[in-house]
């Protein structure tokens, strides 16, 4: 049985929509990311899980008891907020502590709790302090301790790197995938940025207006996207324009791939970047002449024009000469790197 | 965030009775048709609303106070202007003093302060002429008109101004085409606030008004001492729709809370 | 402009105005009437400019002032405390309304700010008197059989003080509630905390500072107000302002009315700096 059941979870808003009928399953200590746009309901999802919102239709369980009717104070979920939220008259200390208090921990085991949490997120020593004379990434370390140190079932994380810089934002993700792996608690994190989602989590919900778009682990949704959706949100996509003959053969500009299960008649392939390579001298390719070339030290990334559309590749910066502006070059890419689109999907 | 419960709407309820019970009862008691207090039970008359006009002294305090609520305040606007732009951009010797100095008006009792006019303006000897009203509201809208343009003016990016000067702009022009214009929220709020405050000033005034130079509230404070009957209803009513009216359209130009909460704060 | 404007004399050219004209009408006549304080009086020999504590030994030593001025501050502390048990809850609520209704309710809290404090004591004066809508209205109700005495009472004064001055508590607490975080709640909430634990251990502490601010200049406000104690309270039920009224404007004797407003501008001077010096060592550390 699943740790975890949305069972076609619905919020509405006046006439508006938030989240449609959503359907879940999470499994004990998964780290899965509700990963989409502003507006696709991630937030408000999570927000009927810990019981601030409320539900208006279907269920959600936690190992197989019903938690809607269950108060939010009496959820037992460790919150992390985007704001942090950290109580700003209480100390460190104070403030991890708080949960336990409310649970009644005797004072021992309060103290000894609140200073092994303190550990776990590196904080030791800041017990007193209060949480305005602390930097964002610390401040952001108090609050995950003090939503972990009362032993959640389930940990929310709502965008809780966005307030932090690029570096400390790497750095933290880091630790938090380190720390989650380590206590094993079972964590949905609602996030915009694709990185750091693709970065910590087991599976990926990718949602847009309401609806679920696909779920997967982070390398099967980046490369094989269900939809025109997926393919655009996640990282930069190439849709080619094809033509099928219907017997599993499509051709692309002066390129021919056997992709089974293509239909018959125009139809589009998603390609990222960096599956797109240049053919050898002799090998076939979809011909393209080159109209940008932008060095990015690791790699070099280029714009060209082609009979499927404008596209965009990468290539590995080996040391070798690259082609210029202006140059014509053929194209190819592997079959396994191309998905097709559903039909009617505008990029 | 989470709505109200009952219990907190019945509280909000009996706090909004309480909040406009006094004004509505003297709106009611002014139509009465009968000679003495009494509701209009025998259905509305505007006798009493005629009869202000049988007392012009009500009439002439009611234009001398709008004469001295404009006077006083756009003086005051003029000084609190360069103090306020003084007080935002600079850091001199005293600037903390200078500014405790400028609100301290809100901070003294308004009785002590129309004590210490009456003093002053008998020794000068301007004791109850409308110069001595217009110098002593000045006094005290100063810290009204100052709060608010301090508080445009913290507001303004100085690379604005730099940007003007490096086209060209002199200083008055800079003031005149860049600064002024970006503070004139705050200046014309701040004058606002000023006026009607000037306009309801009667504790200090009291002092210092004379038979010759009386505001309107006092005209109204020294009536009720005399005795509360429903013509002094009736010239309330007329002050609280003005009121009514006023706010109304300050609610729609400014925001009734940019215009009292976030005045500390950008 | 003529003359050269420099960074160093800037500041003083643009406060110079306004500083001379708070010279002249702040400093001087506040100091004449510190003064005046000192100043010989006689029922027909008038002011006489010697030097003498008379006025002084007689508001410290006689007990009618000492009366008076505890009156006055019993009325401004009662006032306060009542300010803040109405309008902290009552900003709480408006805090949590929705904005279009928030808007329309501020209105009518700040809208009495505006009107004539004559008007609305006046208002207060037909609802208290003995044949007023309150003694009608609690006649009716059964719940008394003769009217209430408010006129001329503390009690009286205390109701339309409130009126006049409850707008500063709320908009002081409102003010501190629109800095906390808006998740603080559900953050208590999540770890398990009820509704009135929330309001105990993480609002309140929050936003004692606006209370705290808002006390302050209700107290002010309330010791140092004169039309409505003189309008409700009238000759007979005196406060510190209505007192140096009647020696200014109907005894005549100018020096005891100085010593009074002194003492109560000093007096108020202490409380309100005293209390705002505690509140910035108490929270210095918490709220910078």
């Amino acid at each position: 049985m699943s740790h975890l059941v949305l069972d076609g979870l619905t919020k509405r808003f006046g006439g508006f929509t938030a989240v449609d009928a959503m359907n879940l399953s999470v499994e004990r200590g998964e780290f899965i990311s509700l990963l989409g746009p502003s507006g696709c309901g991630k937030t408000t999802t999570l927000q009927m899980i810990a019981g601030f919102v409320e539900v208006d239709d279907g269920g959600i369980r936690l190992d197989g008891a019903d938690l809607v009717s269950v108060a939010p104070n009496k959820r037992g979920l460790g919150i992390v907020f985007q704001s942090y939220a950290l109580f700003p008259h209480m100390t460190v200390a104070e403030n991890i502590a708080f949960g336990l208090e409310m649970r009644d921990v005797p004072r021992a085991d309060r103290d000894q709790r609140t200073r092994e949490a303190m550990e776990l997120v590196g904080l030791k020593g800041f017990a007193d302090r209060y949480p305005r004379r602390m930097s964002g990434g610390q401040q952001q370390r108090v609050a995950l301790a003090r939503a972990l140190v009362i032993k959640p079932a389930l940990l929310l994380l709502d965008e809780p790197l966005s307030n932090l810089d690029a570096k400390l934002r790497e750095e933290m993700q880091g630790e938090l995938r380190q720390i989650q792996r380590s206590i094993g608690t079972t964590t949905i994190l609602v996030t915009h940025d694709q990185h750091e989602a693709m970065a910590l989590s087991d599976r990926i919900v990718l949602m847009n207006h309401g609806r679920i778009e696909q779920i997967g682990a982070p390398h099967e949704v980046y490369d094989r996207p269900a939809s025109a959706f997926v393919a655009s949100f996640l990282g930069k996509t190439n849709v080619l324009a094809a033509t099928g003959d219907g017997q599993g053969a499509v051709t692309i500009g002066g390129l021919a791939l056997a992709l089974p299960g293509a239909g018959k008649g125009p139809l589009q392939l998603a390609v990222r970047p960096e599956r797109l390579t240049f053919a050898q001298a002799g090998e076939p390719g979809l011909e393209a002449r080159i109209t940008g070339r932008i060095f990015q030290g690791a790699h070099w990334q280029f714009s060209a024009d082609s009979a499927a559309g404008v596209l965009c590749l990468m290539r590995g910066n080996n040391g070798e000469a690259v082609p210029a502006e202006g140059e014509t070059v053929r194209l190819r890419f592997s079959a396994a790197d191309a998905a097709i689109l559903p039909a009617g999907a505008a990029a | 965030m989470r709505r109200n419960g009952i219990p907190a709407l019945i509280f909000h309820g009996l706090f909004v009775v309480f909040m406009l019970a006094p004004l509505l009862i003297v709106c009611v008691v002014a139509f009465t048709p009968e000679g003495y207090l009494s509701l209009p039970t025998r259905g509305p008359s505007l006798r009493w609303f005629r009869a202000i006009f049988d007392y012009p002294e009500f009439i002439r305090a009611f234009r001398d106070s709008l004469w001295l609520a404009a006077l006083s305040s756009t003086i005051a606007i003029g000084l609190a202007v360069p103090a306020a732009l003084a007080i935002a951009r600079y850091r001199f010797p005293g600037r903390e003093a200078i500014t405790a100095l400028f609100m301290s008006p809100l901070m003294v009792p308004h009785v002590v302060l129309g004590i210490a006019f009456l003093r002053f303006f008998t020794q000068i000897g301007i004791s109850g002429t409308f110069v001595g009203l217009v110098l002593s509201h000045i006094i005290v809208v100063i810290p009204f008109a100052l709060r608010l343009v301090l508080a445009a003016s913290y507001g303004i990016d100085r690379r604005i101004e730099h940007a003007a000067i490096s086209l060209g702009a002199g200083t008055a022009t800079v003031f005149r085409r860049v600064t002024l214009p970006l503070i004139l929220p705050g200046v014309v709020s701040g004058w606002l606030l000023a006026a009607i405050n000037s306009f309801d000033e009667v504790t200090m005034t009291v002092f210092i008004a004379s038979p010759a130079t009386v505001t309107l509230p006092v005209r109204m404070f020294l009536y009720i001492q005399d005795n509360i009957d429903p013509l002094i209803a009736a010239v309330s009513a007329c002050l609280i729709a003005m009121t009514a009216i006023l706010l109304f359209a300050l609610d729609r130009l400014f925001g009734l809370d940019r215009l009292f909460v976030g005045s500390g704060k950008g | 402009m003529s003359g050269v404007v420099t960074q160093r004399n800037a500041p003083f050219l643009l406060t110079g105005p306004a500083l001379l004209v708070f010279l002249g009408l702040v400093i001087i006549p506040l100091g004449m009437t510190v003064l005046l304080s000192f100043y010989d009086w006689g029922q027909y020999k008038g002011i006489v400019p010697d030097f003498t504590l008379k006025n002084w030994i007689e508001v410290f030593t006689d007990s009618y002032f000492f009366e008076i001025f505890m009156r006055t501050f019993r009325i401004a502390f009662l006032v306060t405390l009542a300010a803040i048990v109405i309008g902290v809850p009552e900003a709480y609520i408006l805090n949590r309304m929705s904005p279009a209704w928030r808007s329309a309710f501020l209105l009518v809290i700040i809208g009495p700010l505006l009107v004539s404090v004559v008007a609305r004591t006046l208002g207060w004066a037909l609802l208290l008197g003995s044949t007023g809508l309150v003694n009608q209205g609690l006649i009716a109700l059964g719940l008394i059989k003769t009217p209430l005495e408010f006129m001329f009472t503390e009690t009286g004064v205390v109701i339309a003080l409130i009126h006049v001055l409850i707008p500063f508590m709320i908009l002081a607490v409102w003010a501190s509630l629109q800095r906390l975080d808006p998740q603080i709640e559900n953050a208590a909430l999540s770890l398990g905390a009820g509704r009135i634990t929330i309001w105990r251990r993480v609002i309140l502490p929050q936003i004692v500072p606006g209370i705290l601010s808002g006390s302050i200049i209700v107290f002010a406000l309330a010791a140092s107000a004169f039309a409505s104690p003189a309008i409700i309270g009238g000759r007979r039920l005196k406060v510190a302002s209505t007192l140096a009224y009647d020696e200014f404007l109907n005894t005549l004797n100018w020096p005891l009315g100085a010593a009074v407003a002194t003492l109560l501008l000093v007096a108020l001077v202490l409380i309100t700096v005293g209390s705002n010096r505690l509140i910035e060592r108490r929270y210095a550390q918490v709220f910078e």
